[in-house]
């Protein structure tokens, strides 16, 4: 177990430090110059040499760029990732500033997304009609192959201008976060439902499902007692793409309802080339999936007896085979 | 042989049939052929635009402006008179040869990374595969934004970009399949027959564990779609006179209240190919 519990931390661990390098790579080296990333490219040629050479020293962009690599990583390793270039302020700063707002909306739609998922695997597994099953299995692709941004718009557009039910856009009393909240819960629940129909109908088939029918259980009774509780663990498998979607998507969201964010604050730090800023955010997202790829990895064997005597055994393999490209 | 004293081997209680395979009907689905109609007339609007459309995407008539879809204009103009289908219509061509060279980056690259990191083993695939670890762990619009912002604004960055964020999933599926072809006995045959390494792989390892990637590829287009329309969105790709799908769904946006069809009508054009895309890859993946 505690040999498991290190292999897993150390990986977690080490995609934090891989990210922070590859942004490190993408953003500070690999661009011929560093400081006209720094610059409205309109202003670039007014810019005079003293000023660029300055504000090469501030950033330490005249120094080596191992040397470079080594401060930013040692800084960022008491949790400096310097200064954003627009505002001026520390970058975990600006990070934590606007995380309250993502996190009610990314939780919120998550909550959304697996209550909507389950209900679809539920129909779909319990009704006994053709057509019903037939319809209930087409919303998830359908839910994927909508792009946010024009779920978002065909809201607002429904729902706000014509309807008036709820406001268009910023994030002033509770009205405010109903639409956001389901234009992104409607792409993430998307692969959950996709994933649960699967599930549910292999367990449904399953020869235990046989004998408690020959028992005399109902079909409501073994879809909820039997099949649900067996069906439903292998939905945290695909935690990780879960994660991307809900992050895609609150960029997305809170560009189109003007909701200040995670989202949002990348989309300004990329539109103004503010590149510590960018790698603190990069960074901070490929930190919270490594995290939530370590809580399931420590979790899943919590809840499938299974595999708790597996890691019993002193097997070290990994855990579920993730299934890591959208199932559907 | 003796018969009636032991009892016929194949004989047993039957437990849990495998379920029997769903028959394949022999007229193709509706939905499969409207899927597949609806690319191939999309696919036509991107090699010859002028076929479909008498107006020009870029000129604009004053006199139409926010002129609702008529007979004569079927999606409606927009702000500046431009003919909303004329803009779809050529649009095509931006966001589907985007898309393409989007999946193309990511076949090309995930394959030929996959294929050595599973064929190889050792060193290299450890590497690798931490490698498209750290990169899965990056959603990939992040991704694709972080690659653009470094490489540019413009339409082929943005291609470029979402395929390069892409990359790590196809060289997971390949190196799976690799490792899985890779034991078998064919290939063990082939080792024994004498056929140079470089035979073996091109002859019978990469046709043998091409069929789930290739599943991945029709899969991912529809993802490359939303991805590059996306990006196309937020500002990153074609400048505005363009008309690609996610810039038109964009510049409609402030009309919305009033004016719906502006961004409405080519979204929907946009959400219809995806959906098709979609159902097409599901007919083409091997079981099911």
């Amino acid at each position: 177990m505690a040999r498991y519990l290190t292999a897993k931390v150390g990986r977690a661990l080490f995609v934090v430090w891989a990210s922070f390098t590859l942004t490190f790579a993408l953003l500070f080296v690999l661009p011929a110059d560093p400081v006209d990333l720094l610059f409205d490219p309109a202003e670039r040629n007014s810019i005079t040499p003293e000023i660029r050479a300055q504000v090469s020293a501030l950033y330490g962009f005249d120094q080596p760029v191992l040397v470079q690599y080594l401060l930013r990583l040692g800084a960022a390793l008491t949790g400096d990732f310097g200064t954003s270039v627009q505002s001026g302020r520390p970058v975990v700063a600006s990070i934590l500033d606007v995380l309250p707002g993502t996190l009610l909306l990314a939780v919120g739609s998550l909550a959304l997304a697996v209550v909507a998922a389950f209900a679809i695997a539920l129909v779909a597994t319990y009704t006994r009609h053709r057509w019903l099953r037939d319809l209930v299995e087409a919303l998830p692709p359908a839910a994927v192959s909508v792009p946010v941004f024009l779920l978002g718009i065909l809201f607002i557009q429904v729902f706000s201008f014509t309807l008036g039910w709820f406001p268009s856009f910023g994030e002033v009393g509770a009205a405010s976060i109903v639409l956001p909240l389901v234009t992104l819960a409607i792409p993430v629940s998307g692969p959950i439902a996709q994933l649960l129909v699967r599930s549910f109908t292999d367990e449904f088939a399953s020869p235990y499902v046989v004998t408690s029918a020959a028992k005399g259980a109902t079909r409501g009774w073994i879809v909820v007692r039997d099949v649900f509780r067996n069906a439903s663990l292998p939905a945290l498998t695909i935690a990780g793409i879960t994660f991307g979607n809900l992050v895609a998507g609150a960029v997305i969201v809170e560009t189109i309802f003007s909701r200040a964010g995670i989202g949002r604050l990348t989309q300004t730090a990329i539109n103004t080339l503010d590149v510590p800023l960018v790698q603190g955010i990069v960074v901070f997202v490929s930190a919270s999936f490594a995290l939530i790829n370590l809580v399931v990895d420590l979790v899943y064997p919590l809840l499938d007896p299974r595999l708790r005597a597996e890691l019993r055994a002193g097997a070290t393999a990994p855990v579920p085979a993730r299934t890591e490209r959208s199932p559907s | 042989m003796t018969i009636g004293t032991a009892p016929p081997p194949d004989v047993t209680v039957p437990v849990a049939a495998p379920p029997e395979p769903r028959r394949r009907p022999a007229v193709p689905p509706p939905g499969l052929v409207l899927s597949w109609l609806l690319v191939l007339l999309v696919v036509a609007w991107a090699v010859f635009p002028g076929l479909f459309t008498a107006h020009g995407p870029y000129a604009g008539d004053p006199a139409l402006s926010f002129a609702p879809p008529s007979w004569e204009h079927p999606f409606g103009a927009d702000q500046l008179g431009r003919d909303l289908f004329s803009r779809a219509v050529h649009g095509a061509g931006t966001t589907l040869t985007a898309t393409l060279v989007a999946v193309l980056v990511a076949f090309g690259a995930g394959t030929v990374i996959g294929l050595a990191a599973g064929y190889a083993g050792g060193a290299l695939d450890t590497t690798v595969m931490r490698v498209v670890d750290v990169l899965l762990s990056i959603p990939s619009l992040l991704l694709a934004m972080v690659i653009v912002s470094v490489l540019g604004y413009s339409t082929y960055n943005v291609a470029l970009a979402v395929g390069i964020a892409s990359i790590a999933s196809f060289a997971r599926v390949m190196r799976a399949e690799t490792i899985r072809v890779t034991h078998t006995d064919y290939v063990e045959a082939a080792h024994g027959l004498g056929v140079s390494r470089w035979g073996v792989v091109a002859g019978h390892v990469l046709p043998n564990a091409l069929g789930p990637v290739l599943a991945l590829a029709a899969l991912e287009f529809g993802t490359a779609v939303i991805a590059v329309a996306s990006l196309g969105f937020l500002g990153y790709g074609a400048p505005p006179p363009e008309p690609e799908w996610g810039l038109l769904v964009a510049e409609g946006r402030d009309f919305v209240a009033l004016y719906p069809w502006i961004s409405l009508l080519p979204g929907t054009v946009l959400a219809l190919v995806v959906i098709a895309t979609h159902r097409i890859s599901t007919s083409l993946r091997p079981n099911r």
